[in-house]
């Protein structure tokens, strides 16, 4: 069994404590003194910097939302001066306008490390030829693992997602170790590599890192059955750091998460009280590592329980369960996360009615969106030609706003059920 | 002149076709030609009808999506040649069809086109200058 920073992986709780109380008064005394936002939050709260003396104080501070990234959308929750980011990411949000993050280089460091982390639980180590096919650029998952592997010493691959039969090439002629992309891709691949005639167990890859989407044991048995290899689970939200907050060791027995660096809770997500280890609700997480956006008990909306119990790996690190579902109507499609209200507004601006369906499913292990929308008068027309238009032209601009590829079909009005309350958006039948 | 055809959008599933033309009935709607045009996913019912406009309001009524579309009627002799006769008048005046469908009338010895061409004023003149005969509306409704 190895580690990359057994001082950290393996330390007691007593250090782990000091660790974390320390970067806690650090990161809340330079929130309070350089971000206008979390500065209200404390004075609404009557709290001061100085009354966070210990990791236990955490509780006494005010949660961070989502909303918070939006209102202050790009920089305006930059705990540094413009000139010390070294880099920028975002993920997709609600009605188009993307969350922003950036990282100061020492930010880049830690989560670095973290993914580093994140290959050695895997069984990697710098002899490794690590294959990225994470997609490169805004998306932190490429980039996350690219840097992991570097910060190891291994050998990173950016072959970044996308043309399977390149990926396999690249494989079989490099001697691609350790795998890393979305699980669905790597059925994908594992489904490919079948119809190819290639026999997995002469594919050198050995080991897969997966993450950015939930997925089943089912699965996991079905990637490690296809591509001969050990599926790991790997957990990252950009808002947080990126791939490599938490993931599995050896034992695949929920995700390790870095807490020196990612001081995780988990609280009701009605009441906003904590709950004992074990138990389910939101997972909350205080970046005390970081400097450019150190966020602090930062609402993921992701459904999971925590257990502080030693591994059989060695690691003392918490461990979160693999996400349940999510506290809002997120979903996470192909890597990608997508608003129902995104779809929302894009019907609206192309002169629909807001009476639309979204089904989501799984098709030869590749997430599919089908957007269902009820036809009104001041569309339709006379010819198949023109309604195809339509279709179209709503895919395009789907395609556009989401980043990825949307069947559109049109219904008849009335056709979609009606809701007294919530109206039922979503069909995921994935999870069924 | 062009006659009021009744476009109908139709999602493929069972019952449909059913729903509508009861729809019809019940508003005592008389049906004169029919046709679809149809994809996977969904399809477009085209009606000639006696009462346009009261066909309309009761399949409004009853939650359809329907339009009404200018089409021409041309009445042709049912004999080999004929259509083909019509339809080479159009393409010589690079007039070009939508869609279209036939009918064959209670008339022995005739039969009728119904065409959506892209310039439908321009194909009146063509049809009628190459001595083609296109009806009048009322003619249609009251068949």
């Amino acid at each position: 069994m190895s580690y990359f920073n057994i001082a950290i992986e393996c330390a007691s709780q007593d250090v782990l404590r000091e660790i974390q109380s320390e970067r806690l008064r650090d990161i809340v005394k330079r929130n309070y003194e350089n971000v206008p936002l979390y500065r209200q939050k404390l004075d609404e709260l009557g709290i001061k910097p100085e009354d966070i003396k210990t990791i236990d104080d955490i509780v006494k501070l005010p949660f961070t939302y989502k909303q918070d990234l939006r209102d202050t959308y790009p920089f305006g929750l930059m705990a540094v001066p413009r000139e010390d980011l070294v880099r920028i990411h975002a993920s997709s949000g609600t009605t188009g306008k993307q969350t922003v993050v950036a990282y100061t280089q020492n930010d880049i460091d830690v989560w670095s490390e973290c993914a580093a982390r994140s290959i050695v639980g895997a069984g990697g180590s710098k002899d490794d030829f690590v294959h990225v096919s994470y997609g490169y650029g805004l998306f932190t998952g490429g980039l996350g693992l690219h840097y992991g592997a570097e910060c190891l010493g291994a050998t990173a691959i950016p072959v970044s997602s996308g043309n399977t039969d390149r990926q396999i090439q690249i494989m079989q002629d490099y001697g691609s170790d350790i795998l890393c992309c979305t699980p669905s891709y790597a059925m994908y691949i594992g489904e490919t590599v079948r119809e190819k005639g290639i026999d997995p167990t002469t594919l050198k890859v050995r080991a897969g890192i997966f993450g950015a989407e939930p997925w089943t044991q089912e699965m996991r048995r079905e990637i490690e059955k296809s591509l001969a290899i050990k599926a790991y689970d790997i957990y990252g939200l950009s808002e947080i750091a990126g791939p490599g907050v938490a993931s599995e060791c050896e034992e695949q027995d929920g995700m390790h998460i870095n807490e020196d660096y990612f001081y995780p809770e988990i609280i009701d997500p009605d009441t906003g009280e904590r709950l004992p280890d074990g138990e389910f609700g939101e997972l909350v997480f205080t970046c005390i590592g970081k400097e450019a956006l150190p966020l602090i008990r930062y609402r993921t909306r992701d459904i999971c329980s925590i257990t502080h119990e030693k591994c059989k790996c060695g690691r003392t690190l918490a461990r979160m369960s693999k996400t349940r579902g999510r506290t809002d109507d997120m979903l996470i499609i192909r890597g990608i996360n997508v608003f129902p209200s995104q779809i929302e507004s894009v019907l609206l601006e192309l002169g629909m009615d807001p009476n639309y369906q979204i089904i989501v499913d799984r098709k030869n292990n590749l997430d599919t969106l089908e957007v269902q929308v009820e036809i009104n008068e001041k569309i339709f027309s006379d010819t198949i030609r023109s309604l195809e238009e339509v279709e179209q032209k709503i895919a395009a601009a789907l395609q556009s706003t989401l980043s990825i590829a949307a069947r559109v079909r049109l219904l008849e009005p009335k056709s979609i059920e009606r809701s007294m309350g919530k109206a039922k958006r979503v069909i995921d039948k994935r999870a069924q | 002149m062009q006659l009021k055809q009744l476009s109908i959008f139709v999602e493929n599933k069972a019952g449909r076709l059913a729903e509508i033309t009861e729809a019809l009935a019940k508003a005592n709607v008389d049906i004169r030609a029919i046709s679809v045009a149809d994809t996977s996913d969904f399809g477009i019912l085209r009606v000639i009808v006696d009462k346009p406009n009261e066909a309309v309001t009761a399949l409004r009524e009853n939650g359809f999506t329907v339009s009404l579309t200018d089409v021409i009627a041309v009445g042709i002799d049912d004999k080999p040649g004929a259509f083909a006769y019509a339809v080479r008048t159009l393409a010589d005046n690079s007039i070009a069809i939508e869609y279209m469908y036939a009918f064959i009338s209670r008339d022995k010895g005739k039969a009728y086109i119904i065409i959506r061409a892209d310039d439908g004023e321009a194909a009146i003149k063509a049809l009628e200058s190459g001595g083609s005969a296109i009806l009048n509306p009322q003619e249609i409704y009251d068949m």
